[in-house]
């Protein structure tokens, strides 16, 4: 699903973030990325949703090289791939419902289609019942939730996660990672980056970790291949 | 395409012209409605951008209007642009009588019209109110005078012009001159004006390009979040783009119907001045409003203002925000 080879990602300034990194992400597997604030981990994200572009190397993401991906196509090569963040970034002047229907919106899925898909993702993760609320008044661990409903509502095959779990307790967190887990059963593939290595650790995953750049270690976990 | 997942990923076939056409019509309509919400939403910040748009689109529609009727009403007297010859006192009433008779014939002559001196005087006398000083002298001291209409094909003067001249050469006239000089100082002196409010047009467009350009450039950056959003869950540059065209859209639209109904309402003020300046005059007179062409020209060149500044500051400030 996502294949790095020899990937090399210099800033302007010469701050080089990522150097010679090579790895395989099979379909349907769940991985972690993890090290220190600065370590790469979110630059690794995004270059995988093109975000960015590498310096060197060749990236291949679902079977796309994504050096020979043009920039009017970023959009639709998007479109594949789910996205989470720390701060989940949900839209405040919309309700719950609308911002998961965003994806939708874009790909645009008829109305009918669209309600029906938004309320079996918002009951996927408990949310159902407030689907007409506004993001605000939802604690933090609802809006991470709204936050995974919206990444998976246009049944992406690829899910990326940025420090998902960053604000919430170790309960909370772990209700997230298993609805990542349970994603991850019916065959979306999971790449998370969180520097919460005891939860990690838990998870028995595959776990990459990166220190200045370079992968580390690559610790392949018990459950998938 | 990318390559096929485990699961059926959404749209991985590609759609049908028809499914692609119906999707392209539904996200229009959304984001019609969308950017519609966005104005009602803020009700009193969009109505202040209409005005403004409205007031900047209503100064050229209303000069226009003003020139139109200056125009129709000059028209109006154009129509009786007339040379006066007066004749030598010599000239006996039967020589003025067969020199009248024989510029008439002329090609270039619509009508001539002999007044006799007594005439004159009767006229003179009527008018002038030296009544009591006239019956003091003893004869006449007015000459023969002809009224001569030329005929004019068009604006241009330039038959009478040439008409006037030889009338000058002609031995038994002692001076001829247009009757109503002062009409074609004002037709070109209008000519001049209509040019200046075309320039203004100009200026006030380009102002209505910067204003709908800046707001759209406010709406932009207030939306970053939600168009930073859009683009990672794999929105096109034209998806992000639309609502605020068609934001621009209504502005330029409700500024048009604002500009509209300024000038109309301004004519409607003017109307009863004008009305009764034109009965003092004996003049059938009345202001013409905004005809139905021009009042679609100045709703329609909101719309367009609109979408040409709403797609320009698009075209500047989209571009900056990428995903983080």
């Amino acid at each position: 699903m996502i294949q790095f080879t020899g990937v090399h990602k210099q800033y302007p300034g010469g701050v080089d973030a990522l150097k010679n990194i090579s790895m395989h992400i099979e379909q349907g597997a769940m991985a972690f990325i993890t090290g220190r604030s600065g370590a790469g981990k979110s630059t690794l994200l995004r270059l995988i949703a093109l975000i960015e572009r590498a310096t060197r190397g060749q990236i291949i993401v679902n079977g796309q090289n994504l050096d020979r991906v043009r920039r009017s196509r970023i959009p639709h090569f998007r479109r594949n791939i789910g996205f989470m963040f720390q701060d989940h970034r949900l839209l405040n002047d919309r309700t719950v419902f609308d911002n998961v229907a965003l994806p939708l919106v874009i790909a645009g899925i008829r109305h009918q289609e669209i309600k029906k898909r938004v309320q079996a993702a918002l009951d996927k993760v408990s949310l159902l019942p407030r689907q007409n609320a506004r993001p605000m008044t939802l604690s933090a661990g609802e809006q991470q939730r709204v936050g995974i409903a919206r990444a998976v509502v246009h049944r992406p095959a690829l899910l990326l996660a940025d420090e998902p779990t960053g604000n919430l307790d170790p309960i909370l967190s772990w209700e997230i990672m298993c609805l990542f887990e349970q994603f991850n059963r019916v065959g979306v593939t999971v790449l998370i980056a969180s520097h919460d290595l005891e939860m990690i650790r838990k998870m028995k995953k595959r776990i990459i970790t990166l220190r200045e750049g370079r992968i580390l270690t690559h610790a392949g976990g018990a459950g998938e291949d | 395409m990318i390559a096929r997942s485990a699961r059926p990923a959404l749209r991985q076939r590609a759609p049908t012209f028809g499914q692609r056409f119906v999707t392209w019509c539904l996200q229009h309509a959304q984001a019609l409605i969308y950017s519609l919400g966005q104005l009602w939403h803020n009700p009193l910040a969009s109505l202040l951008t209409a005005a403004v748009i409205g007031i900047a689109l209503a100064l050229p529609a209303g000069f226009y209007v003003i020139l139109e009727n200056a125009r129709h009403l000059t028209a109006g007297w154009g129509g009786s642009v007339q040379i006066a010859a007066f004749l030598r006192m010599d000239v006996g009433e039967p020589a003025a009588q067969r020199l009248a008779h024989q510029i008439a014939q002329r090609a270039e002559v619509l009508e001539v019209k002999l007044i006799p001196p007594e005439e004159a005087l009767r006229e003179y006398r009527r008018h002038s109110g030296f009544a009591e000083a006239l019956d003091v002298l003893e004869e006449n001291p007015l000459p023969a005078l002809l009224l001569i209409r030329p005929r004019l094909d068009g604006e241009s003067t330039r038959p009478a012009d040439a008409l006037l001249e030889m009338l000058k050469s002609l031995p038994e006239v002692d001076a001829a001159q247009y009757d109503q000089q002062w009409l074609q100082r004002l037709t070109a002196i209008i000519g001049i004006v209509q040019r200046a409010v075309m320039i203004l047009a100009l200026f006030l467009a380009a102002a209505v390009l910067l204003i709908v350009g800046n707001t759209i450039r406010m709406l932009i950056y207030h939306r970053r979040p939600e168009i930073e959003i859009a683009k990672l869950f794999g929105a096109t540059d034209s998806f992000i783009r639309r609502p605020f065209l068609y934001s621009g859209v209504w502005y330029g639209l409700c500024g048009g119907v604002i500009a509209w109904l300024l000038v109309t309402a301004s004519l409607m003020a003017l109307a009863r001045p004008a009305g009764e300046l034109a009965r003092l005059y004996a003049s059938n007179f009345t202001l013409t409003g905004l005809s139905a062409d021009i009042s679609l020209l100045v709703i329609a060149g909101g719309v367009l203002l609109g979408l040409i500044g709403s797609w320009a500051a698009l075209q500047r400030h989209l571009k900056a925000i990428e995903p983080m």
